[in-house]
């Protein structure tokens, strides 16, 4: 196969294991790219992309337009804050406008979730999901699979857990979709209030225990407390959540074997995991960062391609 | 379809014998050339050539590199196919080297375009050659020419030719397909 099943990419739900590997293969390719004394090729020179901001981000904005600049596309950023959409226009009419500047491809962070499905049915661009409120991170969650892979050399038959808040976590439904396509067997760990009710039917195992899950893992992928996204409290103190469900060195070093420590940014230095676990040698949260450039510029040189020329 | 033999094992022997010469007259022991095998089929040959050289003219340590030329063809869009990359392996210095690019058919002459392009990616060559095994002479749609060729052939636009190598396809042979 060397051609993408969808469109879009709305979310690890809607795409297929051979699309994964396949965006893993053409990431590989990326990855020799960008470690090249000019980190740059032509591909995309005729493709204008817009990056659709409608909440914050650092990481993943600057990571994709990275990506977009190191394929040669036309790149234009809109953020909601200094926006018209705080004067009150919807998002098709303010896609709309944008598109009619003859934009081929849209890179969105919304809020609400299905935002990213949504506009796929209406308008004529292809869609990339930066984020849909607290359902999927698709992008995140491919990063996060191919440095397991590189890594482990293998996602299929890893035990990996993912700890902290699920419930807000679009990074964790993404990750779980993903991970099980791979093969890969997955636990979630949190304190109860931020697992979502009906998890277990995603056929993931639920453990309270942070030791017990460390004890059966591969690999740890600690996730942030969204404190942005807690309209009431789910745990008395954060310094009861980190003693509870924190990362720290100790427990590391306890354990039989060298697990791989994973966080999507950004780290809430001290609360989910401490600054030795985070700078030590079995974490690879700066790999994850470089991986998610060669990520995106796989997934957009794969969508883009899909984009022909006659349909201009 | 119908397909001719144009050079046969001997014929394809004979060939790589002179290229090896030629290359050994104008880069006499190699020390600033370095070959660059065109993927995917460039490096079957320019392994060939490299080891051809190694073996039966006793030159050693000549650097060989695969460069892939998908990021930087100009047909990407326009294909019904998505363009697959493969693998670009250099791992070396060209700033300021002597580079052979080595590909097994030369026929519009776009991919040695995207490979004078994607090279630069890695440095400022003091030179760059074309070895090519086959040149497919007027059906040319870019100003670029072979300096080293093992056969000149013409062929039209809807007959391929095809380079078979011994470590790759089971036999050394050139073929003339007609659709």
């Amino acid at each position: 196969m060397s051609e993408l099943s969808v469109n879009h990419l709305l979310g690890i739900k809607y795409i297929t294991e051979a699309d994964i590997h396949l965006i893993f293969e053409t990431a590989d390719h990326f990855k020799e790219v960008i470690n090249r004394s000019i980190k740059k090729v032509p591909s995309l020179r005729d493709i204008t992309i817009a990056n659709l901001f409608f909440e914050n981000s650092t990481r993943t904005r600057l990571s994709f337009e990275l990506a977009e600049k190191r394929l040669s596309a036309d790149v234009i950023n809109f953020s909601a804050s200094s926006s018209s959409v705080a004067k009150g226009e919807t998002l098709i009419d303010t896609v709309n406008n944008i598109l009619s500047m003859k934009v081929d491809m849209v890179v969105m962070r919304h809020p609400n979730p299905g935002a990213g499905v949504f506009l796929s049915k209406h308008i004529n661009a292809s869609i990339i999901n930066a984020g849909d409120g607290a359902h999927e991170h698709p992008t995140q969650a491919l990063l996060d699979c191919y440095s397991i892979r590189e890594r482990l050399g293998d996602v299929a038959g890893k035990n990996v857990v993912i700890v902290g808040d699920i419930l807000h976590s679009r990074v964790a439904l993404s990750n779980i979709f993903a991970l099980q396509k791979l093969g890969a067997n997955v636990k979630v760990c949190g304190p109860k209030t931020l697992l979502p009710k009906f998890i277990s039917s995603l056929g993931v195992e639920v453990e309270t225990n942070l030791t017990k899950a460390l004890q059966w893992c591969d690999v740890a992928n600690m996730l942030r407390v969204q404190n942005e996204r807690m309209d009431i409290s789910y745990f008395p103190t954060t310094r009861e959540y980190t003693q509870q469900f924190g990362l720290n060195k100790a427990m590391l070093d306890s354990l039989d074997k060298e697990i791989v420590v994973m966080h999507p940014g950004p780290i809430n230095r001290g609360v989910e995991i401490t600054s030795d676990v985070a700078d030590s040698k079995q974490a690879i949260i700066l790999d994850q960062v470089q991986n998610g450039v060669a990520i995106r510029m796989a997934v957009l040189y794969l969508l883009a391609s899909k984009i022909k020329k006659n349909e201009d | 379809m119908s397909q001719k033999v144009l050079l046969n094992a001997k014929e394809v022997q004979i060939a790589l014998h002179r290229l090896a010469c030629q290359l050994i007259e104008n880069h006499d022991t190699f020390s600033n050339t370095v070959f660059i095998g065109i993927q995917p089929r460039g490096v079957f040959l320019a392994e060939r050539i490299k080891t051809l050289l190694e073996t039966e003219y006793k030159i050693k340590n000549i650097e060989l590199g695969y460069l892939d030329i998908t990021f930087y063809r100009d047909d990407f869009r326009r294909s019904d196919k998505t363009l697959e990359a493969n693998r670009t392996k250099i791992n070396f210095i060209v700033e300021d080297k002597k580079v052979v690019f080595i590909d097994d058919v030369l026929y519009t002459g776009r991919s040695i375009r995207a490979a004078l392009t994607a090279i630069q990616s890695f440095g400022r060559p003091s030179e760059i050659e074309l070895l090519t095994f086959i040149d497919r002479r007027f059906s040319r749609h870019l100003p670029i020419q072979p300096d080293y060729r093992g056969r000149q052939v013409d062929a039209i636009n809807n007959e391929k030719v095809k380079v078979c190598w011994q470590d790759n396809d089971g036999e050394d042979t050139v073929y003339l397909i007609k659709n």
